[in-house]
C-alpha cells in the first residue's frame, strides 16, 4: 500500500463519498488540505467571504438538493465564525459536515496562534464531533461523519483536524469499504403502534395533519406519500414553517401554515381537532402558543425519528418512532388492509370553511405605498410557474413570504426556522444556486438582515451565480419594531435601520444589477425586470414602513386568541408574556 | 412575576458508552446545556478491551424531565444504552467515602464506637485523628458523616453512587 498524507486521504475520501462541492475559506491551519484540493479539480471549492456564510451556503445546498453540505474552514476564528451556521443546521436538522483546521497536536492546549477549543465549542451545537489525532483515523471518521450527518434526524458534524495530521503520511489502500457504524437509527415504525394509529384515525371525526420539516428531510417520496395519506384520510393539512412545500398550497385540503404567524383556520383547526397527527414536527413553541391551551381536546399521534422529540413539550397519546416517510407508507398499507374508506367529515369541513371566511391573510389596501404582502404576492405571481427556490432572512419579510408565497413542492423553501438567523438568506441562495444551476433562486430579504452577510455579494459575482435578492425595505428591523409596538407601547428602542447604504449602488459596485422600486405602480414591472435580467440582481423594494405581520398569536396566548388586524393590538403585555420570546 | 418550580424525584441511571475522548464532557455538558441536575456521576471502563465505560448518574427532576434526560442521553452517538434503575425495579446502590475525624478524649472514643456500629474501617490513624473508610447506600453514608460532624469531622471524600440491578439479567 502507498503512503499518503492526511490531507490527500481526506480529499480522496470526500471523492469516494461523492462530494462535488465544498464551501470554505483558507487559513494557516488548513493549508495542507487546500494544497490537496489544488490537485483535485473534481471537487469544486466555493470561496466565500466569511465562514458563517460557508455554513449557510452549505445549508442552502443541502436543503435544495437533499445531499449533505460540506464546509472547510481554518482553526480559531475560522471555526468560531462557523458556529452560528453549525447551530442553525442543528436546530433545523440539516445534514452538514464541517472540517476545521486545528493547530498541531503538540501545540493543542498551549494557546497557540489561532488555536480554539473547537470540539469543546461545537460539542453542543453539533450532532457529533471529532478531533482526529492520527492520519489513519481520517478515512473511517469521515465516513462515519457523513453517515451520522445524513441518517436518522440529520444534523451537522464537525471534524477538527490538526495541521500535523494533515501533513503526516500513513498507508491508505484501495480497500475503502465503509466501516460498520455504531449509529443505526430506527426507520421502520413499530407495527403495533401503526395499528393503534390506524384505529385512532378510524375513530376520528375532526382529524388534522400537522406536518413539519421531517417530511422534507425524509426525501421527495415522503411528500408524495403525504399527499396520498391526506387524500385517504380526507382531512385538512397544516404545516410548520420548516415543512412548507411538502404539501401543495393549491390543494383544497391545505390550511396554510400554523403557529404564531399561521393562518386563523390552521390554528383553529388545531385547537378544535379531535385527532392531531404530527408528522415530522416537534411541537415548537412558535407552533403551540400557550402550552396548557394547545389543542386541548385532541388525541395526539407523534411520528418522529428522534425519540427525544416525543413528549418534550406536549404529551402525546401515541408516539411512533421511525422515518416519517416510511411510517406514512406503513400507515396507508394498514388502513387499506382494514378497508378504510375515506370519510366525509362534513361537519368538520363546514367549520373549517367558516374559519377560512375570515380571510385572515388580507391586508389593508394602500395606493401610495407598496404593501409588503402585496410585493410578495406579485413576486409569486410573476415567478411561481418557474418553481423558484426561495430563501429568506429572518423577520417580518420571512413571515410574509411564508404566508403569501405558495409552494407546491419540497426543497424550494429554505429559511432559518429554529435558530432564526438573520443573514441566512443570501449565502443559502448561493448554495442553492450551486446545487441547482438552472433554477430561479430568490432571497426574500429585509434591509436589516441582508446586511448581516452582505459581503457574499462578491461570492455570487465570482462564481457567476444569477441569484436574485428582493429586499423589502421598511427602514426598520420590522419584527423587533412590531413587538415593541405590541409589547412596549411603541417605544422603538434601537430598531430603526439608520445609515442604510444605497442598495442599488452597492449592488453595482459588486457588478450586480441594482433595481429600486418605490411606487406601487412600478411593482410588477420592477419584478419583471429582476427576473429578465441575466446575472445577479438586487431589488431595493421600498415598502410601507409601519406594516405589521398578521395574523399573530402573541407570546403566551392560545391559538384561539389570535390578533387578526391592527385593531386587536393593545400595545402592552403582562410580565408573564414579556418573559416569553 | 414568579418562576414556577415543580416537585422532583431522584433517579439512578446506568449508561454504557464508548470509552472515547470527550465522552464525559459530552454527557456532563448535555446536562448543563439543558438545565438538568447531576447529584453524582461515576465512570470507569468495564470491558476487557477497555472499549466500553459504564457511567452511573444520580439525577433528580420531575418525571417528564427524567424521561427527557434518558432520551437525550440515548441520542448521543457514543451512548450504547441507558437504563433507569430506579424505574426498572430493585437494584443495589453503593458508595464509598473516606472520612477524616480529629479529636482527643471522649470524642475520639465516640468516633471509634460509631465507626464500629456503622462498619466503617480505620485506614489511617494518628494520636489525634482517624480516617474511616465506609461503604454503603448513600443514606447510610449521609447519616455516618452527620454523626462524625458532632465528634470532630475534618473532611470527607465520596465516590458518588454506583448501582446495578438485582437478579441474573444485565442492565
Amino acid at each position: 500500500m502507498a503512503e499518503k498524507s492526511g490531507a490527500d486521504i481526506l480529499v480522496e475520501t470526500l471523492l469516494d463519498l461523492g462530494v462535488d462541492t465544498v464551501f470554505g475559506y483558507p487559513g494557516g491551519a488548513v493549508l495542507p488540505i487546500y494544497d490537496a484540493l489544488y490537485e483535485h479539480p473534481k471537487i469544486k471549492h466555493i470561496l466565500v467571504r466569511h465562514e458563517q456564510a460557508a455554513t449557510h451556503a452549505a445549508e442552502g445546498y443541502a436543503r435544495s438538493t437533499g445531499k449533505p453540505g460540506v464546509v472547510l474552514v481554518t482553526s480559531g476564528p475560522g471555526a468560531t465564525n462557523a458556529v452560528t451556521g453549525i447551530t442553525d443546521a442543528l436546530m433545523d436538522s440539516i445534514p452538514m459536515v464541517v472540517f476545521t483546521g486545528q493547530v498541531a497536536t503538540n501545540l493543542i492546549g498551549s494557546d497557540a496562534f489561532q488555536e480554539s477549543d473547537t470540539v469543546g465549542i461545537t460539542r453542543h451545537c453539533t450532532k457529533h464531533n471529532y478531533l482526529v489525532k492520527k492520519p489513519s483515523d481520517l478515512a473511517p471518521v469521515v465516513q462515519e461523519a457523513f453517515h451520522i450527518a445524513t441518517q436518522g434526524r440529520p444534523g451537522p458534524v464537525v471534524i477538527d483536524i490538526p495541521k500535523n495530521v494533515q501533513v503526516a503520511a500513513t498507508e491508505h489502500g484501495s480497500n475503502r469499504a465503509r466501516t460498520n457504524t455504531r449509529y443505526q437509527p430506527q426507520t421502520e415504525g413499530d407495527f403495533k403502534a401503526i395499528n393503534a394509529a390506524a384505529e385512532m384515525i378510524m375513530a376520528a371525526k375532526a382529524p388534522v395533519l400537522y406536518t413539519g420539516g421531517g417530511i422534507i428531510n425524509s426525501g421527495p417520496k415522503a411528500s408524495e406519500t403525504l399527499r396520498e395519506l391526506a387524500e385517504l384520510l380526507g382531512c385538512p393539512v397544516t404545516s410548520t414553517l420548516m415543512g412548507l412545500g411538502a404539501f401543495p398550497a393549491s390543494s383544497d385540503k391545505w390550511l396554510g401554515m400554523l403557529g404564531m404567524h399561521g393562518t386563523f383556520e390552521a390554528n383553529m383547526a388545531m385547537n378544535k381537532a379531535d385527532l392531531v397527527i404530527c408528522l415530522g414536527a416537534r411541537f415548537d413553541d412558535r407552533i403551540t402558543g400557550r402550552l396548557d391551551a394547545f389543542s386541548p381536546n385532541s388525541k395526539k399521534i407523534h411520528v418522529d425519528i428522534d425519540r427525544s422529540s416525543i413528549n418534550k413539550t406536549v404529551r402525546v397519546d401515541l408516539p411512533v418512532i421511525g422515518d416519517v416517510g416510511r411510517v406514512m407508507e406503513q400507515l396507508i398499507a394498514v388502513l387499506k388492509g382494514r378497508r378504510f374508506a375515506t370519510p366525509e367529515l362534513g361537519e368538520w369541513w363546514a367549520r373549517i370553511t367558516g374559519w377560512r371566511a375570515t380571510n385572515c391573510l388580507d391586508y389593508p389596501e394602500n395606493k401610495t405605498e407598496i404593501m409588503p404582502q402585496e410585493a410578495i404576492r406579485k413576486l409569486w405571481e410573476a415567478t411561481h410557474k418557474r418553481e423558484p427556490i426561495i430563501t429568506t432572512e429572518v423577520g417580518q419579510h420571512q413571515m410574509w413570504a411564508a404566508q403569501h408565497f405558495d409552494f407546491e413542492s419540497p426543497n424550494k423553501w429554505l429559511t432559518s426556522g429554529g435558530l432564526g438567523t438573520m443573514g441566512y438568506g443570501l449565502p443559502a441562495a448561493i448554495g442553492a444556486q450551486l446545487g441547482n444551476p438552472d433554477a430561479l433562486v430568490i432571497d426574500i430579504a429585509g434591509e436589516a438582515s441582508i446586511q448581516m452577510n452582505i459581503q457574499e455579494l462578491g461570492t455570487a459575482t465570482q462564481y457567476r451565480l444569477p441569484v436574485k435578492i428582493f429586499v423589502l425595505n421598511n427602514e426598520y428591523m420590522g419584527m423587533v419594531r412590531q413587538w415593541q409596538e405590541l409589547t412596549y407601547e411603541s417605544r422603538y428602542s434601537n430598531s430603526y435601520s439608520d445609515s442604510l447604504p444605497d442598495f442599488v449602488k452597492l449592488a453595482e459596485s459588486y457588478d450586480w444589477t441594482g433595481i429600486r422600486i418605490e411606487d406601487p405602480a412600478d411593482l410588477e414591472s420592477g419584478i419583471q425586470k429582476m427576473i429578465e435580467t441575466d446575472g445577479p440582481v438586487m431589488v431595493d423594494c421600498r415598502v410601507a414602513k409601519l406594516a405589521n405581520c398578521f395574523p399573530m398569536i402573541p407570546s403566551g396566548a392560545a391559538h384561539t386568541e389570535m390578533l387578526l388586524t391592527e385593531a386587536d393590538v393593545k400595545g402592552t403585555m403582562d410580565d408573564q408574556a414579556k418573559a416569553l420570546v | 412575576m414568579h418562576i414556577h418550580e415543580e416537585a422532583v424525584e431522584r433517579h439512578v441511571l446506568a449508561v454504557l458508552v464508548d470509552n472515547e475522548a470527550g465522552i464525559l464532557a459530552r454527557i456532563a455538558g448535555m446536562f448543563t446545556a439543558r438545565g438538568y441536575n447531576i447529584d453524582s456521576l461515576t465512570v470507569a471502563d468495564i470491558s476487557e478491551d477497555h472499549a466500553v465505560s459504564r457511567i452511573t448518574i444520580a439525577t433528580n427532576g420531575p418525571p417528564h424531565v427524567i424521561e427527557q434526560i434518558i432520551a437525550q442521553l440515548d441520542r448521543l452517538v457514543p451512548v450504547h444504552s441507558v437504563r433507569d434503575l430506579t424505574e426498572s425495579g430493585p437494584h443495589v446502590q453503593r458508595e464509598l467515602a473516606l472520612v477524616k475525624v480529629a479529636g482527643k478524649g471522649e470524642n475520639r472514643i465516640e468516633a471509634m464506637r460509631l465507626a464500629d456500629i456503622y462498619r466503617a474501617r480505620v485506614v489511617d490513624a494518628t494520636t489525634e485523628s482517624f480516617i474511616f473508610e465506609i461503604t454503603g447506600a448513600p443514606e447510610k453514608i449521609e447519616t455516618f458523616v452527620g454523626l462524625m460532624r458532632e465528634v470532630g469531622l475534618v473532611e470527607v471524600g465520596r465516590t458518588g453512587v454506583v448501582a446495578i440491578g438485582r437478579g441474573p439479567e444485565p442492565a
